[in-house]
């Protein structure tokens, strides 16, 4: 049941995109009952994804930059 | 100080996405802001030579987007007036009587200010961003902002699982640290 701090940032990073099974997050708020650090950090990293959330960032796909640089290529 | 200097063949990779989330965040429109961001590259080649290195690559590099914005707003409003506020009375007929001053937005709102903080924090976030190694920003963005599944950027990178995570997880850290003193 116990986990080392490694594997709760872990579960705690994952836990962000949703990809923690419920077993995992049972093991993980166990260890933030009584690790200070990983419950700052665990805090944080909820925070930075709230953060992420709210800013609304967009990015261009791959295939948008790709033409981007020919584009820009034939003009060099 | 060493002056700065242009590097044309790396502004896809460094500058595309910083300068198209600050022309998203003006015009509100993706396709739009995309052209802007090619028109800015393509006007920054051509003046390249009228570069000083007085500045950052990318500061002079929003100045030059900051003109095609503009630019692009005289344009749609070159028709005579488009630029102006019409107001009419509500055609709904549930407001129907109501005084055109109900109308308006309202002033003790604080949705503009959410706007603009919500912009400046996007702009920071991308500002930290760029401050990760190439591979760490990639897979945080693709993870993050694309919300790609693991799979998926595996695949695409050709790296396991375990990989990502680390490259997230530093990544994250690293994020944290560059956004502590402003943002949490």
């Amino acid at each position: 049941m116990k986990i080392t701090c490694e594997e709760a940032s872990s579960i705690c990073d994952k836990s962000q995109y949703k990809e923690a099974g419920w077993w995992e997050i049972f093991k993980l708020r166990l260890h933030l009952l009584y690790c200070k650090t990983c419950k700052k950090y665990s805090k944080k990293n909820s925070e930075l994804t709230s953060l992420c959330d709210r800013a609304g960032l967009t990015v261009l796909t791959k295939e948008e930059k790709e033409k981007m640089k020919k584009d820009l290529e034939k003009n060099l | 100080m060493a002056k700065h200097q242009l590097h044309p063949e790396n502004w896809v990779d460094q500058h595309a996405d910083y300068l198209f989330n600050y022309a998203v965040g003006r015009v509100s429109d993706a396709e739009i802001a995309k052209d802007l961001v090619q028109e800015t590259f393509m006007a920054g080649l051509n003046s390249s030579k009228n570069f000083k290195g007085d500045a950052a690559e990318r500061t002079w590099l929003v100045s030059i987007l900051k003109r095609k914005v503009i630019d692009h707003y005289r344009k749609i409003n070159s028709k005579k007036g488009k630029a102006e506020v019409r107001m009419s009375y509500s055609s709904d007929t549930e407001a129907e009587g109501d005084w055109l001053e109900q109308q308006v937005a309202d002033p003790f709102s604080k949705d503009g200010d959410n706007v603009m903080e919500n912009e400046e924090l996007g702009m920071a976030i991308q500002d930290c961003m760029s401050k990760l190694p190439e591979k760490q920003a990639m897979v945080f963005k693709m993870k993050t902002i694309q919300d790609m599944s693991t799979e998926d950027i595996c695949n695409e990178l050709g790296i396991n699982p375990s990989n990502l995570w680390v490259m997230i997880h530093r990544a994250r850290t690293a994020l944290m640290g560059c956004l502590n003193e402003n943002w949490f």
